[in-house]
């Protein structure tokens, strides 16, 4: 049996299970079951990507009702859809582990299961579907389940946070349908593969620019690019930190960097002056959001920040263009929702622990919590890009891009952002873990073995993740670089695939 | 004033005037029933599973205006409403999953009948009625919970 639409599935399934009986069972029995389908996920991400490997095809399309494409609803699974899958369900395997014991201190654990489970949903739809008002529809079931879980806490100032995500969230999703709108009244189909050979065979002079900057808006906003980024800083640390580090690690690369790579560099195509757009909106985040980030004293708050100026890194390499540039990109990508949701569920364990994310708060809590504060230490030296943990790699290869392009200026901006980056977590890694302890956090213990368990693995990764450059590793990130390099014969690799029995 | 028959309290003393209640009386099944009709007939003419799922819910959405919440929270209690729409979206993914029978996500298993019937196209109105009674009990329990939390907030 092909295995495709089980990514969509099984988490849909799991998420209304668990909402229809969540009150009957008890906690155990829920958490093994939101469990055990996050794991299901992340084996089928390998083993789909695995699957693909070894075919003969580029990419492998299923057919949703039989219906043959363009007509009906296909998904598709390539290296780029591989690659995101299995960055999403990684992280989302580790998170929902760590929410096990975590959640216990919110009241009702069902609904942010059913919640959490409907976001990897609509992440996971988003990725394999190759129609691109169905990546609409996940689009909005993966946001709409995201502002329900920033205001999940249900304080003032969480629920301010989360109808304000709301209203720039529901102001991109309008974008990017008007968006869809013009290009399905073009080329009159919705299947990406199609509409990519329609806009080739027949292109338009005023179409592809206008929809261009209605998907830049509406993409940026999703990915919190900088000057569409002021809902981030809110929302993100609102949150509680199992979900901040979803909607961190992996929400903002799904709905907003891969959507608008797959939408630009498959369907409509890339043009250089669209890339340079893309570029310097990359170097602008990447300098303001870090320097911005300095200076704050919430933890949570810092860390969305950088999420703010590392995906600007993962922009400036995807714009470049060239295949080290996309390479490097992609991999950055992969290690910032690795180190990122690390971070952030650091900031969860502290939470936990001492009851603050204030940084003045803490103080020499190494002592109470080693393992915390050992996993913290390796992914803030990755984000901060120190060898030989993975954010080195991917920071560097951006760097020899730049470079290799001639933009001395952008790969000077890369660098210095690092820089900025090592100061700000330095100050973290200070304030939170070093020096003394304060006497009233004498009697706090280390976090419950399910919490470590998952912020080990992701520290484990941290620091193994430079291997993925390796060439028996290398068709990881290659696969995805390569059908983005493809451009527009996806149309011809998926038309081609769908047409095979 | 006479007790109100359906409700046992004094006429008037919750929603809005006699009038109303009377109209609405009168009125509300008429709009059920217009809902269900229009789920039933989702694959044949304009409408579907989510229109008529909205009218369906208009339809109680009507009785808590006229007759107060507590009479509508009667009728389908807030975990009741919460239940249904889960079974709503599950009925909707195993009709779905259906199509593995004959070998695909989303196949259109059974017979198709003949056109412009109201038993015909296969699995379609079965999609359907999972949409109406998810759409349906899903925005009343949003309009519920939206007049429980204003009148948590007056107390």
């Amino acid at each position: 049996m092909n295995i495709i639409p089980l990514f969509v599935i099984i988490p849909l399934f799991s998420a209304f299970f668990i909402s229809l009986t969540g009150r009957l069972f008890k906690k155990g029995f829920i958490d093994a079951i939101s469990g055990v389908s996050c794991f299901l996920l992340l084996a089928l991400s390998f083993y789909g990507l695995n699957a693909l490997n070894h075919s003969a095809n580029q990419a492998m399309v299923y057919k949703v009702g039989g219906w043959m494409p363009p007509f009906g609803i296909c998904m598709v699974l390539d290296g780029l859809a591989g690659f995101m899958l299995i960055t999403v369900n990684l992280v989302a395997f580790f998170v929902c582990i760590f929410s096990i014991n975590y959640m216990e201190k919110y009241t009702d654990k069902p609904k942010f299961y059913t919640l959490f489970l409907l976001m990897v949903t609509g992440m996971n739809g988003l990725i394999i579907s190759g129609d691109l008002f169905n990546l609409y529809v996940f689009l909005e079931v993966a946001s709409i389940a995201s502002y329900a879980l920033v205001a999940f806490g249900t304080e003032a100032e969480e629920l301010e946070a989360s109808f304000k995500y709301a209203i720039m969230g529901s102001v991109a999703s309008g974008f990017i349908f008007i968006g869809i709108a013009f290009l399905y009244g073009f080329t009159s189909t919705l299947n990406m593969a199609d509409m990519s050979r329609i806009l080739g065979a027949s292109p338009s002079s005023w179409l592809v620019p206008f929809v261009s900057v209605l998907f830049l808006m509406g993409f940026g906003l999703k990915a919190a690019l900088v000057p569409f980024h002021a809902w981030l800083p809110d929302a993100h640390p609102s949150a509680p930190a199992s979900i901040s580090a979803m909607l961190s690690g992996v929400l903002i690369k799904a709905l907003g960097v891969y959507a608008m790579v797959r939408i630009f560099f498959n369907i409509i195509g890339i043009s250089a002056g669209y890339l340079s757009a893309l570029m310097f909106l990359g170097a602008l985040s990447m300098i303001v959001a870090v320097i911005l980030a300095l200076s704050q004293w919430d933890l949570k708050r810092l860390l969305a920040y950088h999420s703010i100026s590392q995906v600007g890194y993962v922009f400036l390499g995807i714009g470049l263009g060239t295949p080290l540039g996309i390479l490097g990109g992609l991999f950055h990508l992969f290690n910032h929702s690795v180190f990122k949701s690390l971070l952030f569920l650091n900031s969860g364990a502290i939470d936990y622990s001492t009851g603050t994310r204030d940084l003045r708060e803490m103080s020499g809590l190494k002592e109470k919590m080693p393992v915390t504060a050992g996993t913290s230490l390796i992914a803030s030296m990755s984000i901060a890009g120190i060898p030989p943990f993975n954010g080195f790699f991917s920071k560097l290869i951006i760097i020899f891009a730049c470079i290799q392009k001639g933009f001395y200026g952008y790969a000077l901006a890369a660098a210095l952002g690092s820089i900025l980056t090592l100061a700000s977590f330095m100050k973290v890694q200070k304030y939170a873990f070093l020096d003394e302890l304060k006497e009233k956090y004498r009697n706090i213990k280390e976090v419950p073995p399910a919490m470590k368990f998952s912020m080990v693995c992701l520290a484990a990764i941290c620091v193994l993740g430079g291997i993925l450059l390796l060439p028996s590793f290398k068709f990881f990130l290659s696969g995805a670089a390569g059908v983005l390099l493809e451009g527009k014969e996806y149309a011809g690799i998926v038309l081609g695939a769908a047409a095979k029995p | 004033m006479s007790d109100n028959p359906n409700t046992g309290l004094p006429a008037g003393k919750a929603g809005m005037s006699l009038i109303v209640k009377t109209i609405t009386r009168l009125t509300i099944g008429l709009i059920l029933l217009f809902g269900i009709y229009i789920v039933m007939h989702g694959h044949l003419s304009p409408g579907g599973g989510f229109a008529g799922g909205v009218i369906i819910a208009l339809s109680f959405i009507h009785i808590m205006l006229a007759f107060g919440k507590d009479i509508a929270a009667a009728k389908i209690s807030r975990g009741l409403a919460s239940n249904l729409e889960s079974i709503g979206a599950l009925m909707f993914l195993v009709i779905a999953l259906l199509g593995f029978l004959g070998g695909s996500f989303f196949l259109n298993v059974l017979a198709k009948g003949r056109p412009f019937k109201l038993f015909s196209a296969g699995t379609i109105p079965l999609s359907n009625i999972a949409i109406g009674l998810k759409v349906g009990v899903g925005l009343f329990a949003i309009f519920l919970a939206l007049v429980i939390l204003e009148g948590a907030k007056r107390k």
